[in-house]
């Protein structure tokens, strides 16, 4: 049985971790709603995107296609593009992302390709670096600006499109949280490189002109596109991290509250029979008088 | 008579309104844009955007850094990739 003091002193603890939780909570909270406004404000820029994409792939196929579009005509070198975050206090959401990533190359080893990692974020480097240390290609740190914005993925999608002409490998993927609320984050899996012909209509049969070339602006086109599809996952990321964060932190508050209730009544306990002892003494004592 | 622009950037929907003309600064040459203009697409130069509100109205500009124009059915859209303010 522990004693008085040591129960006081293990509560007063327990109350300053439910401080610190419960302000993180709160913090999250506030992040989480500027996170998701600012994912979707990015939304109209993909969707017009998208759909000048699809309009112009459908021209532009065929032998002239660019190589962003055809890819290098090789599926052997799969790149494992992982975003995670650069902070933790968000339960599990970095270890399903790591957990996805490790399902994918499996599965693409078990298929006897050559995989490698690109990771962005700092939580994902210890536990793949754990199974796959020598399969690293490069880290990216976002850990110190406070929110990344477009300028980030530009620079993620420059060094990509780099490696990629250079012919490190054949075909990337893209593995990041998608945020559906504060409770769901999966993590999921899309190509990136090279970029999916995009479905649906051509936008009409207009005839449409273009300055310079359908080429020319495809070209252009495409590492925007990649760029577009990183600076979402880096959002969406963002909204992730913080709706986790604060899912995992109430949980927090809530069982260091159960847990003071508890160490309370066997504070209580233990003081009411320090004074029925005390009690039964003074009475023995004054009996014997 | 509007043209219905369309000014949209990763980080927000800059502008969405009914204008008069719009001169964007093509890489091939600048070129204005007024309702029923031919479906056509561009990249754009680093420069600015030239927005009339109204026939003989004073230009605002708006600077605009890399990307592209497309002028629809539905007006013109100018996708960049970032703007200076």
């Amino acid at each position: 049985m522990a004693s008085l003091k040591e129960l006081k002193d293990r509560i007063g603890s327990v109350k300053s971790t439910q401080k610190i939780t419960k302000a993180k909570q709160m913090v999250a909270a506030a992040k989480l709603r500027r996170a998701q406004s600012a994912a979707e404000a990015a939304r109209p820029y993909a969707e017009r995107l998208s759909t000048v994409m699809a309009s112009l792939a459908t021209k532009v196929s065929g032998d002239s296609a660019p190589k962003l579009l055809a890819g290098t005509g090789s599926n052997q070198r799969h790149l494992l593009v992982v975003v995670n975050t650069d902070k933790g206090l968000c339960g599990g959401l970095n270890s399903n992302i790591v957990k996805e990533a490790k399902l994918q190359a499996k599965k693409l080893i078990a298929e006897g390709k050559d995989v490698q990692f690109y990771l962005v974020g700092k939580k994902g480097r210890a536990p793949i670096k754990r199974d796959y240390a020598n399969k690293i290609a490069k880290h990216f740190d976002t850990s110190n600006v406070k929110t990344p914005g477009f300028e980030e993925a530009d620079a993620v999608a420059d060094e990509l499109i780099a490696m990629f002409e250079e012919g490190v490998f054949d075909v990337a993927h893209l593995v990041a949280p998608t945020f559906q609320s504060a409770l769901v984050q999966n993590p999921t899996t899309s190509q990136l490189i090279p970029v999916p012909s995009p479905e649906g209509s051509a936008g009409g049969d207009a005839v449409v002109e273009y300055e310079p070339g359908e080429e020319e602006i495809l070209e252009e086109l495409l590492p925007r596109y990649v760029k577009t599809q990183i600076f979402g996952a880096l959002l969406e990321r963002e909204a992730s991290e913080q709706g986790a964060s604060m899912t995992a932190m109430d949980n927090a508050t809530r069982n260091a509250g159960d847990l003071i209730n508890k160490l309370t009544i066997q504070y209580n306990r233990s003081r009411q029979a320090a004074i029925t002892t005390e009690l039964i003494e003074i009475i023995a004592g004054a009996e014997a008088l | 008579m509007a043209l219905h622009f369309e000014l949209v950037t990763p980080a927000r929907l800059v502008r969405s309104e009914d204008v008069h003309m719009v001169v964007v600064p093509g890489t091939e040459g600048e070129f204005g844009v007024l309702e029923g203009h031919a479906p056509f697409m561009s990249t754009i130069r680093d420069g600015a955007v030239q927005v009339y509100a109204k026939e003989g109205a004073e230009p605002e500009l708006i600077e605009v850094r890399g990307g592209f124009a497309e002028v629809g059915e539905n007006g013109l859209t100018v996708l960049a990739e970032k703007i200076e303010e």
